[in-house]
């Protein structure tokens, strides 16, 4: 997934939406500007598949060196896969935060925060005036 | 919320600008918290050498007679009498012992060989010290404090490397000085003081110099640091150093609430045959038995116990952390904190709460970091 294709939230976190049979799904993560702001990441924590995610609430916390910043849902949902592999490898992110750097995947019970999100050059514009 | 245009300013500030300095305000000041990476810039610190503008720090001189007698009427630690060329570390104690601040009370020599007096500390508190001291000055003293804060800049240089890099560029070989002493020096016939002292837990020194020479000083160790793989070095990882080297930070660590008898620092508490502010309640809180002390904690993981977080025993609160980290060189999640007498020996476990999770954590001797 290339980022001029991904939705953002002013959080910093981005989202992919995808059908799939019914359902839509909501791959996130979190913006390569928001990597760099972070620096020295040391940990990550997921949430638990199952676990019900709410628009503008942590769904877990990233932490560097320096600070720990919380992850913040775009979306309303539910859980259904946490990429186990990152808390152990958050160089990834550095690297590959589009694609590898995925953090969670939400089945969407509404899709009434995806319309608040910006698209890529409105979050690109948000970033280079603050 | 100050604006950036109403803090002050290093000598320093426009170059840390150009080098990608993250620019914060750290007790007014517009410092550099980091330039690149935070843990790239603790290790060149631990393995070669570090640079940091440290400018914001108190400069207060001192004019008058007897001030050593006068200034050892306020420290924690015997100032009165010190050799020429010595530097100790004391603290600052108000009449109920709560920490106004941690210094260093200098007793060098200038180039000419005049003996003066001078002292550092911390930025955070340079207004007030400067306020309680000249409170404290008797009616009749000649003594007055002379602020140089704002007319020189201070530049820490640490690391195994640190000596011998400004040994090669200095009239004085920092490694010829014993630890905390100082002297007057000069480097590109800048005129400075120079000091075998740090906040890392490496060896090195720091230099002092007039404002308007600061630069081209600074220029120099910088690239003779870039040579050995060193180099500017922000406030981010000098808190990270400073914590594996158990170093207290005034805000932290320390603070009025707490007396300096909880503090761990015997070394910078001479009670005996001497009297100063706060003397009294140093000597009752030694006798208290049920006072928190600061201790060492070392967590399960890496998640990071920062200042506030609750310490447990079960369901009992047993003390608050103060400071905490990922540290960078241990490769462990550290903090230091104050806990209860009863719970203070080493390996002692307890559970750290980290917003509503608990985490296993033990006590640990301090420092966490010693250089070999």
């Amino acid at each position: 997934m290339s980022p001029e294709q991904l939705l953002y939230a002013e959080s910093h976190e981005w989202v992919h939406v995808e059908e799939k049979d019914a359902d839509k799904i909501a791959t996130i993560g979190i913006s390569a500007h928001a990597v760099e702001a972070l620096t020295d990441l040391v940990y990550m924590d997921l949430p638990a598949v199952g676990a019900t995610v709410t628009s503008g609430e942590p769904f877990g916390e990233v932490e560097s060196v320096k600070a720990t910043s919380e992850l913040y849902s775009p979306v309303d949902g539910e859980v259904i896969e946490a990429n186990t592999e990152l808390p152990d490898n958050l160089e990834i992110l550095g690297t590959d935060p589009y694609i590898a750097g995925w953090i969670i995947k939400v089945k969407l019970s509404n899709v009434d925060a995806i319309g608040k999100l910006m698209d890529h050059t409105a979050y690109e514009k948000m970033c280079c005036d603050s | 919320m100050t604006s950036v245009e109403q803090l002050l300013k290093t000598p320093f500030h426009q170059w840390h600008s150009e080098h990608h300095g993250r620019m914060v305000d750290f007790a007014g000041w517009s410092m550099p918290v980091q330039y690149q990476s935070i843990m790239d810039e603790h290790h060149q610190t631990r393995n070669s050498v570090g640079v940091f503008d440290v400018s914001h720090m108190g400069r207060l001189f001192f004019k008058g007679t007897a001030i050593d007698q006068f200034l050892d009427t306020l420290t924690t630690r015997r100032v009165a009498g010190v050799d020429v060329g010595r530097i100790r570390y004391s603290l600052m104690t108000n009449e109920s012992g709560g920490i106004l601040d941690d210094v260093l009370v200098y007793h060098l020599a200038d180039a000419s060989g005049a003996p003066f007096h001078m002292m550092v500390v911390n930025a955070s508190n340079r207004e007030k010290i400067v306020t309680w001291i000249n409170s404290q000055i008797p009616s009749q003293s000649d003594i007055a404090v002379d602020d140089r804060t704002l007319s020189t800049a201070m530049i820490a240089i640490q690391g195994p490397k640190a000596n011998a890099m400004v040994a090669s560029m200095c009239s004085v070989n920092p490694a010829d000085l014993k630890y905390y002493t100082g002297t007057a020096a000069t480097l590109s016939d800048v005129s400075m003081i120079l000091s075998r002292t740090g906040y890392t837990g490496e060896d090195g020194c720091e230099l002092i110099v007039d404002s308007e020479q600061a630069q081209a000083v600074w220029d120099k160790v910088i690239q003779a640091a870039a040579v050995l793989g060193g180099g500017a070095t922000g406030l981010a990882a000098r808190d990270t150093l400073r914590l594996e080297a158990a170093m207290p930070l005034y805000g932290h660590e320390l603070g009025e609430e707490i007396n300096p008898a909880q503090t761990d620092l015997q070394f910078a508490i001479n009670l005996k045959d001497r009297n100063f502010v706060g003397r009294d309640a140093i000597l009752a809180a030694k006798n208290d038995a049920s006072l928190p002390v600061r201790v060492g904690l070392e967590l399960e993981g890496k998640r990071a116990a920062r200042e506030d977080c609750e310490i447990f025993v079960d369901e009992n609160k047993i003390g608050v952390v103060t400071s905490g980290t990922f540290a960078p060189t241990v490769q462990k999640s550290i903090s230091m904190g104050y806990i209860e007498p009863a719970f203070t020996a080493p390996g002692t476990l307890v559970e750290i709460d980290i917003r509503g999770k608990r985490a296993a954590a033990k006590i640990v001797s301090l420092p966490f970091y010693s250089r070999s």
